[in-house]
């Protein structure tokens, strides 16, 4: 763009007025939300952990309709399949591509089994995990913060923590499930008693943390000069106190979806979940291991899913948290 | 080659046969393990099975069962009879007479004292004696002589063995217990832990529901037995567990009750270190039909009972037609392999009382739904579902949680839903469901379900209680605290009086006949009670292990005296 | 700081009686009974009288109050009795099991060693192994020991015990022959060989638990080292000329050591509760498995007592973490 050329030895106000002029367009105003985008997406782990999770998200919501299998179906001349790739190394194996992955000892389709399975666990996973966060997040940051309610909310944890959990589960069943499965039949009901109970007995841990890390930060001088000019305790905690643990929220979340998942098949084997014929993979899990020499792809499939859905969201955790971080951020 | 073989073998048994008779001790130790860790050695405070098996090493009653079901004198010198003038001819008394040379393993002898002090102690009211039900019509027991002991019933008993007869009565010694009576009876920790006995071994060391170490008993009568030196007793586990540690790693020699599915004792057999053994006493694996209506949309206090009869199974037919839908030599193979049979009869066992009946052995799904055809109920939505006058043909499934009655419950709903009946599927914790807390929704008493799946047995080889379960008004219900033993809700006036009539015959022949009959009664007559599967025990011994006789009338442990190490 | 501890010390008393009413109400309110194993063959009304024997028939208040009465004043009792050979509970009702008719506390005593020797020893390993791991992972974050690290802990915590158990017996007992399935609590060391004997038995169930912890504590060490090793004051004490060992392990360390003593605190009164699930793999047979037998078997007066003795320890274990969090980080104050 020359067509108006600056003439030469023209006079030194228009040199300086030229040199306070941007010499490339004004970048557009980038919020935060951006920022940690950013950061968030050259995160490799974060983005394999997400995308993953993404992944066996959508398996498990559509698998049904590509793979139409009834995960509940018996097909006894079937029971005891073997996955088709033991083929590879076994010609006697009994396979087929019927059942990609094999059956169980009464037939059931495997594949079936772990797509079904994998909707019920990674729903209680995440309710129950999401719940006991957000409990665990509120009451630790209220008693770290509010010295008034800090003895009263840490008794209460301690009396959450001393309960046995059995004896709980038994009242639960017992008080709840009749109206439970009046309103949401008896899968939604258990759906719902397992999550609150799952979530209501493991949001303990995360309190004590929170508060303890809330009870050093809010001494901090940061604290201080944002009192002083006059912040509020509620912006204070979002503001400013919030963001500073959210890494060990983000591992309280990784290793509450693992337990989450886990207790539920603990739960089934007590006889206080899902209906037995009702899969999740946890209870594949559990079902299988009297086995686990004959037919080790009965344990290991579910295993696998298991480990790599909370890998999944151990990474996931990781890239958040980086991307939260400004001191991080951008380095 | 034949006859070199059974050279070979009659050169082993001869070989064999000096062990058999080996000086006492000179096999070193046995080891055995049950899943269930035994937690009182007392047999008269706790009914269960873990702590009667353990305590029969060291108490022994006057008679047991063998293991074909037949009694054999222990420390009695015979078993009574009308025959010998043991049992009084109108059937209300029993005279035992103690063998001589009997001694506890303290040395002293055993008199008719230490009988009667054992009646004196199980049926003291505040005792809470687990086993009261051995002594249930007795009137008195009172000791004739030093050797001779005479119990008398408040009525004619045709089975009189039940006192000091089999595992769940043994003799306890008077003067160890003389201060345990009644109420006191928990105080004695040291007796309960550590009991004399006359058994083949003493206690040396009790470990509540962890381990017991017991040593052979110098003063044991007979001078070659037993031919191990100590025992370890250990508990605790899963079946899968105990199966694992004889028959794969050999790390011990008895394993109890290995409730585990066919192929996976199959499996841990390949290893060649031991091998499973299976014998069948009366347990049935069966369905129980609720004849009430467990509908939540009653009240409290009105469901279950015989107020509402239940909509749908009410029909007979229905019944008859559900029955019909089950495979049950499949569910015999996926269950229990060697360790089950198909069977139609409440009472499979002993072999006379036992009705033998096959109409059940084969499935009829084609029969199934003519009958449901029949009694009305066909599919008008065509969602697969049968129903009737705007009522669908549902129903509710429940049983305890154990592996294999799940797989149980997921055949069984996939038949029903063949012939067009949709079943929600139930487990429950098995200690809420066989406990009888009336405040639980959940005892397999309240019966809060439409179907519920369990197994039952009864003592000894006399089915007379067990069938008597059955009486009209012996059902559980609000008022009893929902107690009682009529799971069913079954009441026919002719059924309580075969009852009756069986309570007065004397005549084994005759009793069976009404046994049978009655058996029929609950059976293929009404389908009120579904039988599936007569399941044996399974127990699993090392090769090494010789003289086991597995026996399922009495204690498991009951000839241990006899065991020893095959050389 | 010392008249903090003493005051919660002294507000933990009514704190912990009402959380015994709270488990003595919710034992109550559970279904169960005591004579659910009772075997089905037992006729109803001799069950009722076992009941009446137990005491069960007494109101709810009464059978609340004794236990209260025998746990707090004659248990003690049996206590100095056996340390001075003194007879203060001579003929006094201890608190008695319904499974086995003894003393509840005779049986806990009986089990503490195996609980400590498996699970305690798995604790203390777990944390020796988890430091350091949290530690180097943050200190080189994605870095390959980092990412290793991770890929284990994580796989490690999302496969329960109920499979690695069995998974190692399997392999080390049934395939390789090389240590025993079934754990012998009366095992007694008294030299060379018989330690071998014992640390054989141990290995196993060491190390399915010793695998939970370590995943669990490396990965909240690693965090919080992460948090701090990015603050203000490491570039200063970096810019001091501080040694980067003395930055590290010193400063860092312990700046970033609150959510880990947090979750070590909280950890410990578990170690008194066992490990039911890997107790009862391996016949481990200690406090655990005796908390899990008396669950199913419905002996409320036993689980009252496990129970309460672990709501001690967790009460009294939390609030030495609050005292550790004030010597970590002297800004922390509580009056």
């Amino acid at each position: 763009m020359t067509d108006h050329p600056i003439p030469a030895g023209s006079d030194l106000e228009i040199d300086t007025l030229a040199a306070l002029q941007d010499k490339e367009p004004p970048k557009e105003p980038r919020s935060q939300w951006k920022d940690v985008w950013d950061q968030f997406k050259h995160h490799k782990g974060a983005l394999f952990g997400g995308g993953f999770l993404i992944f066996i998200t959508l398996a498990v919501l559509l698998g049904p309709y590509i793979w139409t299998l009834d995960p509940q179906k018996l097909d006894i001349r079937n029971k005891d399949m073997r996955p088709i790739y033991t083929a590879l190394w076994d010609s006697t194996a009994k396979v087929g591509w019927g059942n990609p992955l094999g059956t169980d000892n009464l037939g059931r389709d495997m594949l079936a089994n772990l797509i079904a399975g994998g909707r019920a666990s990674m729903a209680v996973g995440w309710a129950a995990m999401v719940l006991a966060l957000v409990i665990g997040t509120l009451v630790g940051v209220v008693s770290g913060y509010f010295k008034k309610a800090d003895f009263w909310l840490m008794r209460f944890t301690d009396l959450v923590l001393s309960l046995p959990i059995l004896p709980l589960l038994l009242v639960a069943v017992t008080l709840f499930r009749e109206p439970l499965r009046a309103n949401f039949g008896p899968e939604g009901g258990m759906f719902i008693l397992i999550v609150s109970v799952i979530g209501l007995t493991s949001w303990m841990q995360t309190a004590r943390i929170v508060r303890g890390d809330i009870l050093a930060l809010k001494e901090r001088e940061f604290i201080l000069a944002a009192r002083s000019i006059g912040t509020t305790s509620g912006a204070i905690i979002r503001r400013h106190l919030l963001p500073n643990v959210v890494s060990p929220i983000m591992v309280s979340a990784t290793l509450g979806l693992a337990t989450a998942i886990i207790t539920e098949s603990a739960l089934s084997f007590l006889g206080v979940g899902f209906p037995s014929d009702f899969p999740t993979w946890g209870k594949l899990l559990a079902d299988s291991v009297q086995r686990m020499e004959q037919y080790p792809e009965r344990v290991i499939l579910p295993g696998i899913l298991i480990s790599l859905t909370v890998l999944g969201v151990n990474y996931l955790g990781d890239g958040l948290r980086d991307a939260l971080d400004p001191r991080i951020r951008g380095r | 080659m034949t006859i070199k073989t059974l050279l070979m073998g009659a050169v082993a048994s001869a070989a064999l046969a000096p062990a058999a008779f080996a000086e006492r001790g000179a096999d070193g130790e046995v080891s055995i393990i049950y899943w269930q860790a035994p937690s009182i050695l007392n047999p008269y405070l706790s009914g269960g099975t873990k702590d009667i098996e353990s305590a029969s090493l060291v108490l022994e009653p006057l008679a047991r069962y063998d293991e074909t079901g037949v009694m054999v004198p222990f420390l009695a010198s015979e078993i009574p009879t009308v025959g010998n003038g043991g049992v009084s001819e109108d059937l209300t008394s029993i005279t035992w007479k103690i063998a001589e040379g009997m001694v506890w393993s303290d040395g002293t002898p055993v008199t008719s004292a230490d009988v009667k002090f054992t009646a004196d102690y199980c049926m003291h009211p505040e005792g809470g004696c687990a086993q009261a039900a051995f002594f249930d019509g007795v009137e008195n027991v009172e000791a004739v002589d030093d050797m001779t002991i005479k119990v008398t019933f408040n009525q004619p008993k045709p089975n009189p063995y039940g006192p000091f007869v089999g595992g769940q009565s043994p003799i306890i010694q008077a003067a160890q217990f003389a201060d345990c009576l009644g109420a006191k009876a928990p105080e004695c920790t040291e007796a309960n832990f550590n009991p004399i006995g006359t058994g083949p071994f003493v206690v040396d060391d009790f470990r509540p529901n962890d381990v017991i170490q017991f040593s052979a008993n110098d003063n044991y009568r007979d001078p070659a037995k037993p031919a191990f030196a100590s025992v370890t007793f250990k508990g605790g586990g899963d079946a899968a567990a105990a199966g694992r540690s004889v028959l794969e790693t050999g790390e011990f020699d008895y394993a109890w009750n290995l409730q585990l599915a066919p192929d996976v004792i199959a499996r841990m057999e390949s290893a060649g270190k031991g091998k499973a053994i299976a014998g069948f006493g009366p347990l049935v694996e069966r369905l129980e039909m609720n004849m009430t209506d467990p509908s939540p949309n009653l009240a409290e206090g009105e469901r279950s009972t015989i107020a509402h009869p239940h909509p749908i199974l009410s029909d007979i037919r229905v019944r008859e037609a559900l029955s019909k839908a089950i495979d049950r030599e499949l569910l015999v193979e996926v269950g229990y392999g060697q360790a089950g049979k198909v069977t139609c009869d409440l009472v499979p066992a002993p072999e006379m009382f036992a009705g033998g009946d096959q109409h059940c052995y084969a499935q009829d799904l084609e029969g199934a739904k003519a009958l449901l055809e029949e009694a009305g109920w066909t599919d008008t939505d065509g969602d697969g579902i049968r129903d009737k006058d705007g009522m669908k043909l549902e129903l509710l499934y429940q049983t305890s949680t154990n592996a294999v009655r799940q797989d149980f419950q997921a055949l069984i709903k996939q038949w029903w839903s063949e012939i067009g009946v949709e079943t929600e599927l139930r487990n429950l914790d098995a200690s809420v469901f066989f406990g009888g807390d009336p405040g639980s929704p959940d005892t397999f008493q309240k019966f809060y379900a439409d179907v519920e799946m369990y197994a039952n047995t009864f003592n000894g080889t006399d089915p007379q209680q067990y069938l008597a379960q059955y009486r009209c008004g012996n059902e559980p219900r609000p008022a009893s605290q929902w107690q009682g033993e009529n799971i069913n809700r079954f009441c026919d006036p002719a059924y309580d009086a075969l009852i009756d009539e069986l309570a007065r015959t004397g005549d084994i022949e005759k009793r069976a006949e009404i046994a049978i009959k009655m058996n029929n009664m609950l059976t293929k007559n009404t389908y009120t009670i579904v039988p599936l599967v007569h399941r044996g025990r399974v127990s699993a011994h090392a090769n090494s292990l010789g003289g086991v006789k597995l026996n399922v009338w009495d204690s498991e442990l009951w000839n241990v005296a006899d065991w020893h190490r095959v050389k | 700081m010392l008249t903090f501890t003493i005051r919660r010390l002294i507000l933990s008393i009514p704190t912990l009686l009402f959380i015994s009413l709270v488990i003595f109400l919710l034992l109550q309110l559970a279904p169960g009974d005591p004579m659910a194993q009772v075997p089905l063959t037992v006729p109803p009304e001799v069950k009722e009288k076992m009941r009446e024997a137990l005491g069960l028939g007494q109101p709810i208040h009464i059978q609340y109050l004794k236990w209260i009465i025998q746990f707090f004043w004659i248990e003690p009792q049996v206590l100095v009795d056996h340390w001075f050979g003194t007879s203060f509970a001579e003929g006094k009702q201890r608190v008695i099991s319904w499974q086995t008719r003894s003393p509840v506390m005779d049986i806990v005593v009986q089990r503490i060693p195996q609980t400590l020797w498996v699970v305690g020893l798995s604790y203390v390993v777990g944390i020796l192994i988890a430091l350091p791991i949290g530690i180097y992972s943050a200190y080189r974050q994605y870095s390959v020991f980092d990412q290793t690290g991770t890929f284990i802990t994580m796989i490690g915590f999302s496969i329960p015990p109920f499979f690695t158990g069995p998974l190692l017996i399997v392999l080390f007992s049934v395939q390789l022959g090389w240590l025993p399935s079934i754990y012998d609590t009366t095992h007694v060391v008294t030299d060379w060989e018989s330690f071998k004997v014992q640390f054989m038995q141990m290995v196993m169930p060491v190390m399915v638990l010793a695998l939970q912890t370590t995943a669990q504590l490396s990965r909240y060490m690693r965090s919080s080292m992460l948090d701090n090793l990015g603050q203000d004051y490491v570039r200063t004490a970096r810019a001091k000329g501080l040694k980067e060992g003395v930055v590290v392990m010193v400063h860092v360390l312990r700046n970033s050591m609150i959510p880990v003593i947090t979750v070590i605190a909280l950890g410990v009164p578990a170690i008194f509760g066992g490990a039911i699930i890997t107790e009862n793999v391996f016949k481990v047979n200690g406090i655990g498995q005796l908390l899990l037998t008396a669950l199913f078997a419905n002996d409320i007066p036993m689980v009252m007592t496990l129970t309460f003795i672990f709501a001690i320890l967790i009460v009294l274990f939390n609030l030495i973490a609050d005292v550790l969090y004030g010597v970590l980080d002297p800004r922390i104050r509580y009056d």
